[in-house]
């Protein structure tokens, strides 16, 4: 046996002298004159093509030199506009039903049994109130931001968008299918992470992941639309709020993109040397969405799976948030110590102790930074509000959640710099154990968590310094 | 009566009810199914459909990475499915085409089912050719007939089954259509009740003929089970290393024609 295959492999190297350097082309050239002729027999087509295409002429549009990236911009626009304009309402709703209603009724309830006050506190104040939260604010943006995204992804807008951005990411050393996982990073960062195996060169695909972070994910959407909303929204006149906080979701997002092409840029100028490989996209062809389907796919796969994370998440969290709220050592709280310590540093940047917090606290999900930090910044100031302390509040508007925030000092330059901390910082850890299955390194996995914390922090103080230095 | 029930259950309709989507449960599975083809051709959709599993779909090339399997349920057997990343050949050494190349090669499925884009069928027969190349038990699924009818596009699907020695099943696996033909022809090759007579690569290629043959002599002499050894004289010409490794190790050999596989 073993003498068979050693003649076989000498017989192949011999003859591969004899065969000559074409072998592979007309292996090739054989293989395309066969389909070319059996498809030459089988196809048949009916008339003349008509002389006007109409995916040519919308792809002449959607990816036109001039026209492909505002009509990226508007798109994206309109898609927030609607998500931000639809999301209040419905949000509304579900908090008076989820907290409101239930929440007392819970309380009521575990307190007419006897339940020690502490175990209450934990189970419905911390464990219950998180949750309900988290479902609150986020179902309503993703039932309508996932089926709109998911139709433009059936329709066949994806590709056009890579194919819009490839060149941009060639000339910083990148792949430019990087741009598709990027936009899958939209949805998902551990997604985006894993959608990274269509890159084949191992460099390429590095930068692909390190920098997917910089794509706006699902946990980080809710956070930005509900800030610009309160913090830009409020600075225009009311019929112009919801253009206005759309317009700055997504100068974020494109801000994102921005220091995608940076980073990029730099991590192939530097510890990621080498020249950009050419691929070929096809574009397909535009196919016309399935409505229905669309809107089942999403509301089920996405909307339902992500929310459900979320929930998942944020339990856990929110019991941790009750307890560093509850347990005191010499009369003050685990939280207000971390809060009272971090402040200098954070308020020196622009944020504040509490925001620190609750991204430390929000580490295995995006999703609950919101939430914790209405309940550390109602503690820290001592409001009289709910039902003591490390309650996740009752909030049934927007202006409840603005009156809370602007009573812990937060101002419009604190708004600006929890969107771009909201943009610029640690992956979830969902991301980060992502990164490191993918790339099975340990310094790939801590870079890519740590350059976007420097860079939020830096981008953070920088824009504070400005800030202070020419509006206040 | 007689009669009646042969009718019966030669009709695409009746066996609507043989089909079982199993979703993971992939135990005990009688065959092993590939799905290739193209990217963008729809094969996610089709493995929706035969699953009933909601494998994420998108209209963008590349969204299957790695791979996806599930199984189903047809005709009182069970079948194993692998949806494999799409490609546009199985030559070059991108990981996606060796992801696909391997399952067809090592994985040795009963049936490869080669999905494909009716609107751009010559382009497609490319890949279609390669993977006739390697495995002599396949199904064409022409699929998006929907799309070509609308750009005014017709394939002959008869003809083109003569041409290329395998079943050729014309569907809209969006809409669902031409799934339960597909599901009979699967099953009719991975039974054997149909013989695939594939394609291959007709026009010799030129001044290499005699060395295949030689080579392929030898890989037969040595391998008597392998169904495939045109091919591997083939790799092993152009020096695929992985193909190389696999007849050093003798890994080529333990490849069970699939006749005995599921067995």
């Amino acid at each position: 046996m073993k003498n068979d295959t050693d003649e076989i492999l000498l017989t192949a190297n011999k003859l591969r002298w004899e065969v000559g350097e074409n072998f592979h082309d007309s292996i090739l050239e054989s293989i395309y004159k066969d389909a070319s002729e059996i498809s030459s027999k089988v196809v048949i087509q009916d008339g003349e093509k008509s002389k006007f295409d109409l995916d040519r002429f919308i792809d002449r549009i959607v990816t036109g030199k001039w026209t492909g990236f505002p009509i990226m911009f508007i798109l994206l626009a309109v898609v927030f506009w609607i998500t931000i304009v639809g999301a209040n309402v419905p949000s509304g709703w579900i908090a008076s039903l989820l907290v409101d209603t239930l929440h007392p009724l819970m309380k009521n309830f575990f307190n007419s049994i006897q339940i020690p006050w502490w175990i209450t506190g934990v189970l419905i104040d911390g464990a219950y109130l998180a949750a309900a939260w988290v479902i609150s604010v986020m179902l309503p943006p993703m039932a309508i931001f996932f089926p709109m995204f998911t139709l433009l992804e059936d329709f066949g807008y994806l590709p056009r968008v890579a194919f819009n951005m490839d060149n941009l990411y060639r000339r910083v050393g990148a792949h430019g299918k990087q741009a598709l996982t990027m936009s899958m990073g939209f949805g998902c960062n551990a997604a985006g992470v894993i959608a990274t195996r269509i890159i084949d060169s191992p460099r390429e695909r590095l930068i692909a992941i390190i920098t997917n972070n910089f794509s706006l994910c699902n946990g980080r959407w809710p956070t930005q639309i509900l800030i610009a909303t309160i913090f830009i929204g409020g600075t225009v006149p009311a019929y112009l709020a919801g253009l206005a906080s759309a317009a700055a979701v997504v100068t974020i997002a494109i801000l994102g993109v921005l220091f995608s092409l940076i980073v990029s840029w730099g991590l192939s100028r530097t510890v990621l040397k080498g020249e950009a490989s050419a691929f070929s996209l096809e574009l397909p062809p535009y196919r016309p969405p399935r409505l229905l389907q669309t809107l089942y796919t999403s509301l089920i796969d996405r909307t339902i799976f992500v929310l459900w994370r979320a929930v998942v998440f944020a339990v856990p969290a929110g019991v941790v948030i009750w307890l560093v709220a509850n347990i005191q050592i010499g009369g003050l709280s685990l939280a207000e110590y971390f809060i009272h310590t971090v402040d200098p540093f954070a308020l020196f940047i622009g944020l504040n102790g509490v925001i620190i917090l609750a991204y430390i606290i929000a580490i295995p999900a995006n999703e609950i930074v919101i939430p914790t930090v209405l309940m550390l910044t109602a503690l820290s100031t001592k409001m009289a509000m709910g039902a003591g302390a490390g309650v996740m509040f009752e909030l049934d508007s927007v202006s409840d959640t603005a009156n809370i925030l602007h009573a812990g000092g937060w101002t419009l330059l604190t708004g600006i710099n929890l969107m771009l901390f909201s943009l610029l910082h640690n992956p979830c850890s969902t991301t980060i154990y992502t990164i490191y299955k993918e790339t099975k390194n340990v310094k790939w996995t801590m870079l890519s968590t740590f350059i976007p914390i420097v860079m939020g922090l830096l981008i953070c103080f920088f824009v504070t310094q400005i800030w202070r230095l020419f509006v206040a | 009566m007689n009669l009646e029930n042969n009718n019966c259950a030669t009709c695409p309709a009746h066996n609507l009810a043989n089909l079982v989507k199993l979703g993971i449960d992939m135990s005990n599975f009688d065959y092993v199914v590939a799905l290739a083809g193209n990217p963008n051709t729809g094969k996610s959709t089709v493995f929706n459909n035969l699953t009933g599993l909601k494998q994420h779909t998108g209209n963008w090339p590349g969204k299957t990475v790695g791979r996806a399997e599930g199984a189903f349920l047809y005709a009182d057997k069970r079948f194993k499915i692998v949806d494999l990343p799409g490609t546009y050949s199985l030559l070059s050494t991108s990981d996606d085409e060796e992801i696909a190349r391997d399952f067809i090669l090592f994985g040795q499925p009963d049936v490869t089912i080669i999905v494909v884009d009716a609107t751009r069928l010559e382009r497609n027969l490319n890949l279609v050719l390669q993977v006739l190349e390697i495995t002599d038990r396949a199904v064409l699924c022409l699929n998006l007939i929907d799309e070509a009818s609308r750009h005014k596009i017709k394939v002959d699907d008869r003809l083109l089954s003569r041409n290329l020695g395998i079943p050729v099943v014309p569907t809209a696996a969006r809409q669902g259509i031409g799934i339960q033909e597909l599901l009979k022809n699967i099953h009719d090759v991975a039974t054997g009740k149909f013989i695939c007579k594939p394609h291959r690569l007709s026009s010799e290629i030129k001044n290499v003929s005699r060395a295949v043959d030689e080579l392929n002599k030898k890989i037969s002499f040595a391998f008597p089970d392998l169904p495939n050894t045109r091919w591997i004289a083939l790799r092993l010409l152009e020096g695929d290393q992985k193909v190389i490794d696999a007849v050093r190790s003798g890994e080529i050999g333990s490849l069970r024609p699939v006749e005995n596989f599921s067995e």
